[in-house]
């Protein structure tokens, strides 16, 4: 099978998705967005402390970077939602799609508490958590297809 | 009534080392972030070989955590909100 993701000789990326793939994909960005206006807490490792013991510095820090980390989060996801039918993405393009899906693998992991072993096991069709781990793990497959490629454009 | 003048600075030379005590940037080992996504964040943000990012992202695996850069205070938290940025779990504190 070829890799969703390809880097091409021209320096850009060939995004070879199925139809139902994206349509999986597209609702996505809109659904985070909306989560990152609230103070949800799966958000945790999206905006994380800097300092392990100094709540003070941590206030500063957050007073400091929390505008620009949200801004690159929600350009991030405004990339991947307009390029969502592409076959083609610039590097640029590709890095974006794969911030807003680590981002959605940290919000959902988080949900679902995950363990690193959660590859390993089987879905449970009982579970009730099974469409989100399914959902993850598809997310995590992408993902590792989106670094191989920016990888390979790297000397 | 007077009581004795209370120290309640410490010597000026001590606070200099204190400031000049350089800060690491530590991340630490999750569950969710993949080995070779952390590989590429090292090398895309510090410009790493892939030997080096390799090395760092195996220390954070295997040993539950890795300083990745160092230097003043200002750099140290620079370099800690671009890793918050990436989604890794990154802290910083001084040597």
């Amino acid at each position: 099978m070829k890799p969703r993701i390809e880097r091409t000789r021209q320096g850009d990326y060939r995004l070879r998705l199925t139809r139902h793939e994206r349509d999986a994909l597209r609702s996505l960005p809109a659904q985070l967005r909306e989560l990152l206006s609230t103070d949800d807490a799966s958000l945790v490792r999206l905006f994380p402390p800097a300092y392990a013991d100094d709540p003070a510095s941590n206030v500063e820090y957050e007073q400091l970077t929390r505008d620009s980390l949200l801004a690159d989060r929600l350009q991030a996801l405004r990339v991947m939602e307009a390029t969502v039918d592409a076959d083609r993405l610039t590097e640029e393009q590709l890095n974006g799609w794969m911030g807003a899906l680590n981002d959605l693998r940290l919000v959902l992991g988080t949900r679902l508490d995950v363990s690193e072993d959660v590859y390993e096991r089987e879905l449970d069709p009982d579970d009730p958590r099974a469409p989100e781990l399914a959902l993850y793990a598809y997310l995590s497959w992408l993902l590792e297809q989106a670094v191989a490629a920016l990888a390979s454009g790297l000397t | 009534m007077t009581t004795a003048p209370v120290e309640t600075r410490r010597p000026a030379r001590e606070d200099v080392v204190e400031r000049d005590r350089p800060w690491i940037v530590i991340v630490w080992n999750d569950p969710i972030n993949l080995m070779s996504y952390v590989t590429l964040v090292f090398r895309q943000l510090f410009g790493y070989s892939l030997e080096k990012a390799t090395k760092l992202m195996l220390d954070v695996h295997t040993k539950g955590k890795a300083v990745v850069s160092s230097g003043t205070r200002e750099k140290a938290e620079h370099d800690v909100s671009r890793l918050h940025g990436r989604g890794l779990w990154a802290t910083m504190q001084q040597d």
